[in-house]
């Protein structure tokens, strides 16, 4: 060097690596020191996991059932045998429709199945002898999976009795059922991973959400201006330390779906990654652009809890059929970054690598990500107005 | 000398402002905000160069512009007009070059508390790009400066709040700065470690030949400035050596005492008088700054008044500030109106014998930290009894026991007779109190406060009624009934914040901090007032760490790590701290030469957080 | 004592109504999510989209397939004519259940045997699968009435016939909508109280009002009654939009109704109020309120049976006030349930809000440093 040493170090020679390294390392310390962050992302997906995957079930079994036979018979004893030996239903006898009336409407039994007086009679003259099935109908979707059951204990009585009789039975159609990817019709299969999109959803944004304001509150931001990093750095620097403890959640979670709730993994784990890398990015972008529409932990939080869980938990197709909502809603629907991951996971769980699902929904999940951290790069100006 | 400082002999100046002597040129700068449909100027029209290798304040009175002067200059904001030049570069246009040379340190300095001393220092300097093999002496450099090398793996979070601040000065001096901004780097920072803040910032000027430009509120602190810049209302109003426009004060400053009146008394007295600009308590005397440079007549001043004497005493910068800000038009957050003062001039020397609040062998312990342990003093009725101490000292833990906030874990304390925390809710009637922050509900506007308060306390609707009328009038409120107290300034803040504590006229008064933060006119302001209600036989209990405001009280308690060092009035306080080297020592001399004292005796290093 | 109450409310409403984005927070997004939530939350399936693989050529197949056409929940996507197309058609879900009728199908059902008629369906989804094949065997069992009816043939000695009380259509969406007026109840209660404590603590202005002759009981009276008359309002306009815009049928009394809202709003209040005066910073405030209302929805019953569940989750959400609230609104709305049957969950609502404010009231006082 011929020049002396500059005095000052003017234009500073640092590199984006050497800013971004020290970025990372910053929240990392951060991360390990305030147990909160760590709570979040670790223990939060175990417990929620925990108590919902057990906790939420469509599988309808032991159901309260009330049987109402006004002249017991030899068939109306075969009859309700039938609803004794079905797993799914748990009948008690009652003496009058009144009484089994009541108990209904007290919410002790949810169906009531009634054989008339003539049963018996009418069973053996052409015009067929009728089953009175009331169910109640203010839980629809039960309702009608209590009238299925009931009309399968039905078939299979049916058979039974024209095989003692010695006839088959005359039906035209006979369904032949098959069930593909769930053949037991498990719902903890579909729900668990359902319930780790939602979780993930939550624990993404939240994390960003909340760190960032935190920044701004702090006034550590201000400090961290007036040095030559970039925003884009900023952001780097909180998107890579959370992206790593985000996954180290997820992959908790799946490995809780795999050994504890033995979800099949039909698809290839490679694919798990991948797509649960690219939606983890999609949910910290989120909390990231959360964080820039209000610069304090309040807003960024009221706003994280509004447009993170009810979306995730009713939009997404976890639980709710998005084909069979109507046009406007479905479009909504398409904002959900949850709703790309559950249609994955459920894909790459259950059924395997089907590129042609897997693809459009892997592209919805970039697509909002470029969103999320192209306005959140946008909005994040180096100044403080 | 360190690495950095090598190459010493031969460059003088940095690069960048080669060719001319000019560090930082503001030319015809505005900037206005935009504060719920209100349009605030918060700089206008100003211009000024700062020359490099020399100590500059912008000093001037609150939402004087000085924070914004201060982030245009760092590129965080983009002007409205006009232009920033730093070290040769636009502030605005040029903001990442301009960043990459420069150091700043804001108002609250974004020290991360999680991380410790080192990290903090490790995180700076790779963000400010400084070579890894330079870092280890830079480090022991500027930690040796800011007195941490043995703390460098204690968590910042659990430094003091000078040495948090001092830690915030060596990571804006990771990579050795051409400019150093400096956004009121010692607010809330207790007189010893304001002492090594300066001493810092003068090593680097001498050693580094950094320039520093530094805002403050404090006016002892201009003088010790090579150039100073008076802002007021986003406008220069007054630059130059502070010593020299100090000097323009000469021969109008005097000191009044008399025995026949008290000091409060006194002072109202002669700040009514014709020609008096200021009117100051000082311990036993008054300090007086008049408006023409010839020894005032003590029967124009103090008629009627027999034994009083007057002498000549030397000006400080601060009388030529107030003088200067005083003779400006009051558009906006100046003493509108006087403080109605109470006629009776009677020489209200405090009822003595009645203890209002007693406190004996006060402890609290928050796990096996005892953050405050023996306290016991009792204040009479009228008094105004002051808490001092450096931040962390147990001032705030003390107060918040007796007002009932905080449960005790050992000793006594009784406020009017009763312990406020199990008394019946109608004893705190009783008390008024003032926090620390002017907590007031920010969304909802002035007259909802008042009226808000009032209702709390219980007022009948026609009392309600009576008492905001004189608030609205007694703190010059009306105008503002409607804006949202959030958007207030600072000075109307407090305003705001005392009203609502004097709603109900209550007999004892807890002030928190009560002018942290606050300019110099509107402590005076502030202070005035307290004075009255003091007159009126209001018990007034106070925290503060400005050595000044210790002059105000009857009585002071000097607490260091949660003990009392001292009790007594501020004149004995001081004579006690009279030494061969100090002969007549100021409220600050006595106060550090106490903890200095006591730090020897314990060896005890770091005050706990 | 009620003046400085009114005092206190007139203030907590300022503070909530004067902020732009407060007022925001409260007023549109549970509208907007009304209306949202009310279409997309329904198990009855809609264009099911499904594909035939015919492989005969016969009328009754074409009549068969015409039944699945004939019927609003169904949506042909695809004709097949390979075997080997059935399983791209189900992975890709471009089909969620493919018919597949053999060659001889027509002539079985002609010669009256019985013909065998497959039904593939995607079980990614167990519940939509399961309704779908509900669906399936209902067009299927009518097609089979019909064709005896009109051929003749012998019929079975016994039928069922299904009544469903309360919902004769089985309209999922009765179903949820009243359980959607109690979630955004919940949310937006929460959201109100949740922070009114911790916010005051961190500006510092609950310190002044506990130097105030307020008491902890006026205090907490006064912190409650905003989000009361908020949460009543925003639960009232729900049910109005229920009842007139969704046609949700509303057969109980009005005072049952709202017994039960006053009583969960009680509860909730208390709660949000303890989470709040429980956290420190705003922070701990927004995490507390976010941890106790995911769980409180998803184990309330909205959208899964309680009866579903395990028993020890099940004697969790006893403590769950949202779970009584869901039993009160669809009792009320779709089985009229007069008060007394419903005194259980009341109770259970109003000890949860008594001891949930009581420890409210308590913690104003005792935490707070």
């Amino acid at each position: 060097m011929t020049e002396p040493e500059p005095r000052h170090d003017s234009a500073a020679p640092g590199t984006f690596g050497m800013r971004l390294r020290g970025l990372i390392r910053k929240e990392f310390l951060q991360i390990f020191r305030d147990p909160s962050s760590i709570a979040i992302a670790f223990l939060m997906p175990v417990v929620l996991l925990l108590l919902f995957g057990y906790g939420v079930s469509l599988d309808s079994e032991s159901i309260p059932v009330a049987l109402v036979v006004e002249q017991p018979s030899a068939d109306t004893t075969s009859f309700t045998a039938a609803f004794h030996k079905s797993r799914y239903f748990v009948p008690t006898s009652y003496a009058t429709t009144r009484a089994a009336e009541t108990d209904m409407m007290a919410g002790k039994v949810n169906a009531i199945v009634v054989l008339r007086q003539d049963f018996a009679q009418r069973l053996y003259r052409p015009d067929s002898a009728p089953i009175q099935l009331i169910v109640n109908g203010v839980d629809a979707n039960t309702a009608r999976i209590i009238s299925g059951y009931v009309e399968g204990v039905w078939g299979t009585w049916l058979e039974h009795v024209a095989l003692a009789r010695g006839e088959s039975l005359a039906t035209p159609v006979q369904i032949e059922q098959r069930v593909w990817f769930n053949s037991e019709l498990r719902s903890r299969n579909f729900l668990v991973p359902g319930l780790i999109a939602i979780i993930m959803t939550l624990i993404g944004a939240l994390l960003t959400a909340m760190v960032m304001a935190r920044e701004w509150e702090r006034g550590t931001m201000e400090a961290l201006m007036v040095t030559p990093v970039t925003m884009s750095e900023v952001i780097l620097g909180k998107l890579i330390p959370y992206f790593i403890l985000g996954m180290g959640g997820l992959a908790l979670s799946v490995a809780m779906a795999l050994w504890l709730f033995n979800v099949p993994l039909r698809g290839s784990s490679w694919m798990l990654f991948g797509a649960s890398a690219l939606f983890m990015l999609t949910s910290l972008g989120m909390g990231l652009f959360i964080s820039t529409l209000g610069k304090s932990q309040f807003v960024a939080g009221q706003i994280a809890i509004i447009t993170t869980f009810l979306p995730a938990f009713l939009l997404s197709g976890f639980i709710f059929d998005i084909g069979s909502m109507p046009a406007v809603v479905q479009t909504i629907t398409h904002v959900v970054a949850a709703r790309y991951y559950v249609a994955i996971l459920q894909t790459v769980f259950l059924a395997g690598n089907v590129w042609s699902v897997i693809l459009p929904n892997l592209l919805g999940l970039g697509v909002l990500t470029l969103i999320f951290l192209g306005l959140t790069y946008r909005k994040s100006r180096k100044r403080l107005e | 000398m360190p690495t950095g400082a090598a190459g010493s002999s031969t460059s003088p100046h940095s690069p960048v402002g080669q060719g001319s002597d000019i560090a930082l040129a503001v030319d015809q700068l505005s900037k206005s905000f935009h504060a719920n449909g209100r349009v605030v100027q918060a700089l206008d029209k100003v211009s000024f160069s700062v020359r490099h290798g020399r100590v500059t304040g912008l000093i001037g009175p609150d939402s004087a512009g000085k924070t914004t002067l201060m982030r245009l200059a760092a590129g965080l904001l983009v002007p409205d007009s006009g232009s920033i030049t730093v070290l040769g570069k636009n502030a605005a246009t040029e903001s990442l070059a301009v960043q990459g040379s420069i150091g700043y340190m804001p108002q609250r300095f974004g020290l991360y508390e999680d991380l410790t001393v080192q990290e903090n220092l490790d995180l700076y300097a790779d963000l400010q790009g400084v070579a890894v093999a330079r870092r280890a002496d830079r480090y022991r450099e500027l930690l040796q400066m800011a007195g941490l090398e043995p703390f460098t793996r204690r968590l910042a979070g659990q430094l003091s709040g000078g040495m948090k601040q001092k830690l915030g000065l060596a990571c804006s001096l990771v990579r050795q700065p051409a400019l150093l901004l400096l956004d009121e780097p010692t607010v809330g920072v207790d007189p010893l470690s304001r002492r090594e803040l300066w001493a810092i910032v003068n090593r680097l000027v001498r050693n580094e030949h950094t320039t520093v430009v530094l805002s403050t509120a404090y006016l002892d602190e201009a003088e010790r400035c090579d150039e100073v810049f008076l802002l007021h209302d986003g406008r220069l109003l007054d630059q130059g050596d502070p010593k020299v426009l100090r000097d323009r004060m000469q021969g109008r400053t005097f000191a009044v005492t008399t025995e026949s009146l008290s000091k409060r008394s006194l002072q109202a007295h002669v700040s009514q008088a014709p020609g008096v600009v200021d009117a100051l308590i000082q311990g036993e005397h008054v300090r007086l700054v008049m408006a023409e440079a010839t020894t005032p007549r003590l029967d124009a001043l103090l008629p009627g008044i027999e034994n009083a004497r007057i002498t000549a005493v030397p000006p400080r910068y601060e009388d030529n500030f107030i003088a200067l800000l005083k003779s400006q038009p009051q558009p906006d957050g100046a003493p509108a109106v006087k403080p109605a003062l109470s006629r009776v001039l009677s020489s209200a020397r405090t009822a003595q014998g009645e203890a209002i609040i007693k406190v004996d062998q006060l402890e609290r312990r928050f796990g096996s930290f005892r953050a405050v342990k023996n306290v016991s003093f009792a204040v009479s009725r009228g008094e105004v009894f002051g808490l001092l101490g450096a931040n962390g000292a147990g001032k705030t833990t003390t107060f918040r026991m007796l007002c009932g906030l905080l449960p005790a874990s050992g000793g006594s304390l009784k406020v009017a007779g009763v312990d406020l925390r199990h008394a019946p809710a109608a004893a705190r009637a009783r008390i008024g109190y003032m926090s620390q922050k002017f907590s007031l509900y920010g969304h909802i506007s002035v007259i909802e406060n008042l009226r808000f308060f009032s209702s709390a306390y219980g007022l009948s609707r026609k009392r309600a009624e009576q008492r905001m009328q004189w608030a609205m009038a007694e703190f010059a409120l009306a105008e503002l009934a409607d804006a949202a107290s959030g958007d207030l300034s600072l000075g109307y803040k407090q305003r705001l914040a005392l009203a609502c504590a004097l709603m109900h006229e209550p007999d004892i008064l807890f002030l928190d901090e009560p002018t942290s933060g606050v300019d110099p006119l509107a402590r005076r302001e502030f202070w005035q007032r307290i004075n009255t209600l003091a007159e009126q036989g209001v018990t007034i209990m106070v925290t503060t760490h400005f050595m000044e405001e210790a002059e105000y009280c009857d009585r002071l308690a000097i607490m260091v790590a949660g003990e009392i060092l001292t009790t007594g009035t501020p004149t004995a306080i001081k004579r006690e701290a009279r030494t061969e080297a100090v002969s007549d020592p100021s409220m600050e001399d006595a106060f550090i030469g106490l903890i200095e004292a006591q730090t020897r005796a314990d060896n005890q290093t770091v005050p706990s957080p | 004592m009620w003046r400085r109450i009114l005092a206190l409310t007139i203030k907590e409403f300022l503070t909530l109504l004067k902020d732009k984005r407060s007022r925001m927070v409260i007023i549109v997004p549970p509208l907007i999510q009304l209306m949202v939530f009310g279409y997309a939350a329904t198990f009855d399936l809609k264009h099911v989209p499904f594909a035939v693989f015919n492989e005969d050529r016969g009328t009754v197949s074409r009549d068969l397939v015409a039944a699945f056409h004939g019927s609003p929940s169904f949506e042909q996507v695809a004709r097949l004519t390979q075997d080997r197309e059935i399983a791209p058609m189900v992975n890709s879900q471009q089909a969620l259940m493919v018919i597949r009728i053999g060659p001889r199908f027509s002539a079985e059902v002609l010669s009256g045997n019985p013909a065998p008629v497959q039904i593939i369906v995607d079980g990614r989804n167990s519940n939509t699968a399961q309704l779908v094949a509900n669906y399936a065997q209902q067009i299927v069992k009518q097609f089979n009435t019909g064709w005896i009816a009109s051929h003749g043939g012998s019929t079975p000695p016994a039928l069922i016939e299904t009544r469903a009380w309360f919902n004769p259509n089985l309209e999922s969406r009765w179903f949820f909508i009243p359980g959607i007026v109690g979630l955004l109840t919940l949310v937006v209660t929460m959201l109100v109280t949740a922070l009114s404590v911790a916010r005051e603590r961190e500006q510092g202005t609950f310190d002044q009002l506990l130097v105030t002759p307020m008491r902890p009981g006026e205090i907490l009276l006064g912190k409650a009654l905003p989000s009361f008359v908020i949460g009543m309002a925003e639960a009232t306009v729900i049910i109005l939009v229920a009842v007139f815009w969704f046609q949700v049928p509303l057969l109980g009394s009005l005072l049952t109704l709202y017994t039960g809202i006053v009583l969960f709003l009680l509860s909730a209040i208390g709660l949000g109020l303890m989470i709040s005066s429980l956290a420190v910073t705003q922070q701990q405030g927004l995490l507390g309120a976010f941890f106790f209302l995911v769980p409180a929805i998803i184990l309330s019953g909205f959208a899964t049976p309680i009866a579903n569940m395990p028993p020890l989750v099940q004697d969790l959400t006893l403590l769950n006030p949202m779970r009584y609230f869901l039993v009160v609104l669809r009792g009320v709305f779709l089985e009229g349930t007069p008060f007394h049957l419903l005194i259980h969950p009341f109770a259970a609502m109003a000890a949860i809000g008594v001891i949930a404010l009581t420890i409210a009231a308590w913690l104003f006082r005792h935490r707070m440093y």
